[in-house]
């Protein structure tokens, strides 16, 4: 790249778009491929994941990614839509997790209702909890959310409930891998859409109104905490079914759904795939667990390595890969003489 | 007496961990959650410069000191002076350099009984009927001096003028000349060295483990939050209250449930009132 003074850089948007203002009619194949192409490498690689590497390990893994998935599209739409930052995944999926294995292990229901009622009850117990720290903003509202896991940790371990220290064994498994996998891969394309529409429904729009300046939101007679409530329902529903099949695929919930894990690594993969595209947090979970489960010999020395990178790019390339990648997609770019 | 007594030690306890947060926080405006993360190295610090170097303690310490505040320094100007302002980017870059750090020093082995520091002065003293050892009523000491050098810097020097001034009212402080960002190194590299002199006093009560670098940092937030951020003060008020509640809590429900009490308070105090118990409301940049 030239940085003389003589050149500059100049940037064009491709013509084509969709669900914007303007109607534009798309004719041909190469314009719809221009659409579609993204879109369907993104579902159909998705869905062939599984087949693609059919070791029990990887499977395994490719469960954890769309778990930490789910919960990165959740931190980002808190974060970037309705700016509220939550460091409090672990919460989610500790709920959730719980419910499910007190459900399946204490009562013996049958998964096919565990984990629904999990998801639900589970998200409805967190928003509940949840609701008195609505008003917080910025700083105050992380350190809310962070503490709620950490306390929920103590309780069950000073009071020795639900187990103690040793968790709740004897939760019902998945039938079979399949099942397994293509349950949470589906949801994950499901919830990234539908969020997607979400966001650009009239809704969305007072969502990031809250964001932007929620004054101005309860000037019009909308009520922020309600926006806020709703948002944070829809979070957890995601993080309460994560930790939901998390305690089904392990077969056992414990402490360790509380662990900082479920709420750093959410972050992470928001900030490096690209926050507020909501596709970019799940291309950051594709790519920070997989790392993360490869340098698993390293011991901790991983979370170093993973904290390293989460502060370069926060330095260096806070927009992130999507946003990055959009753009060169999105737009023509070329060195231009002055 | 068991309880004013130990309830003493603790509360100083809390307040030594919680100055170096809130100092930086009052100044800076950056919540620094690496705290927990430099009051570890500075134990390090001391413990290779007197088991690996073999030097004398007054020198070791003060070289861990320095070292300490270099640290702190070169992680504002490095890294957290970009991501100044975006609340939700220092908090991340804070806390990934202290996991980071923290998680570093696990890897060479930082958790089971190998590393200790030394105590200053072996012994027990009996306080009205209470038995109590040299370390601890020297912690009463130290925390007692940290606190009047501090009143004292902040009063009566130009530079610890200056840091009021910025904690005061950043804008204005810029108009009189202080540059805001030397004033930032400033708070951070004594803010960590505030954290380095927490470690000396508190650690060998323990060993060097990297779990004291999380528990300090929780219960540095604790303090702060329910004394209200960057409030001076209030930290010291809220240690108070907070060290006293904790050893109660000891004392008639138990031990399990210490940290719990902490938790609690930062929970309670951000539902109910978010600028803390003593510190200034400030409705709207806290909560809508």
């Amino acid at each position: 790249m030239r940085r003389d003074d003589q050149y500059r850089l100049e940037r064009l948007d491709r013509g084509i778009k969709i669900r914007t203002g303007g109607i534009y009619a798309i004719s041909s194949w190469r314009e719809m491929s221009y659409l579609m192409v993204p879109r369907l490498v993104l579902i159909l690689g998705l869905l062939a994941l599984p087949i693609l590497m059919p070791s029990a390990y990887w499977q395994r893994v490719i469960s954890m990614v769309c778990i930490y998935a789910l919960l990165a599209i959740g931190f980002d739409l808190l974060a970037h839509f309705v700016g509220l930052v939550s460091l409090g995944g672990a919460f989610f999926i500790g709920v959730g997790g719980y419910l499910a294995g007190i459900l399946s292990s204490y009562k013996g229901v049958p998964m096919v209702l565990t984990i629904p009622i999990a998801t639900l009850g589970g998200a409805i117990i967190c928003t509940l909890l949840l609701v008195p720290c609505l008003p917080l903003r910025g700083v105050y509202f992380a350190i809310a959310t962070l503490m709620y896991p950490l306390i929920l940790t103590r309780f069950i371990e000073a009071l020795n409930i639900f187990g103690g220290t040793d968790g709740i064994v004897g939760v019902s498994g998945f039938p079979s891998q399949w099942i397994e996998q293509y349950l949470i891969i589906t949801l994950v394309i499901m919830v990234l859409f539908s969020i997607r529409r979400l966001v650009n429904t009239d809704y969305g729009l007072v969502m990031r109104g809250v964001k932007d300046n929620d004054q101005a939101v309860r000037a019009s007679g909308i009520s922020i905490t309600q926006v806020k409530a709703v948002a944070v329902f829809i979070t957890s529903l995601m993080g309460c079914f994560g930790g939901a099949y998390l305690a089904h695929i392990y077969m056992w919930s414990g402490l360790s759904q509380f662990a900082l894990d479920f709420s750093i690594i959410p972050i992470a993969a928001t900030v490096i795939g690209g926050g507020g595209t909501l596709v970019g947090p799940i291309l950051g979970a594709f790519i920070l667990v997989p790392i993360n489960e490869l340098l698993r010999e390293l011991g901790t020395l991983r979370i170093v390595f993973y904290c390293v990178i989460l502060v370069i790019f926060i330095m260096f390339k806070s927009e992130g890969l999507m946003v990055y990648a959009e753009r060169k997609y999105h737009q023509f770019q070329q060195w231009k003489k002055v | 007496m068991d309880i004013l007594v130990y309830g003493t030690v603790n509360s100083l306890t809390l307040a030594l961990m919680a100055l170096g947060f809130t100092l930086v926080y009052g100044v800076s405006r950056l919540p620094n959650f690496a705290h927990g993360a430099l009051y570890i190295i500075a134990g390090f610090a001391l413990w290779a410069g007197l088991n690996t170097l073999g030097l004398h303690y007054a020198i070791s310490a003060l070289l861990a000191l320095i070292a300490i505040g270099i640290v702190g320094a070169a992680m504002y100007q490095g890294v957290l002076i970009r991501v100044r302002g975006m609340a939700t980017s220092e908090i991340i870059a804070s806390y990934a350099i202290g996991l980071a750090i923290l998680e570093f020093l696990r890897w060479l082995g930082f958790k089971g009984m190998t590393y200790t520091l030394p105590v200053f002065k072996e012994g027990i003293i009996w306080i009205f009927g209470v038995p109590v050892d040299w370390q601890r009523i020297l912690i009463i000491i130290i925390g007692a001096m940290v606190f009047v050098f501090l009143w004292a810097f902040t009063h009566y020097t130009k530079i610890g003028l200056a840091l009021r001034g910025m904690a005061q009212d950043e804008r204005a402080a810029m108009m009189l000349g202080i540059d805001s960002d030397r004033m930032a190194i400033v708070a951070m590299a004594l803010g960590s060295i505030l954290a380095g002199v927490a470690a000396f006093v508190l650690l060998p009560l323990g060993n060097i483990a990297v779990e004291a670098g999380y528990s300090v940092l929780i219960l540095a937030i604790a303090v702060c939050i329910v004394g209200g951020l960057g409030s001076w003060v209030g930290a010291l008020l809220a240690s108070f209250l907070l060290g006293f509640l904790q050893i109660l809590t000891d004392a008639k429900i138990g031990s399990h449930f210490r940290i719990v009490v902490a938790l609690m308070a930062i929970l309670l105090t951000l539902i109910l009132r978010p600028s803390g118990l003593f510190g200034r409301q400030k409705e709207l940049e806290e909560r809508v």
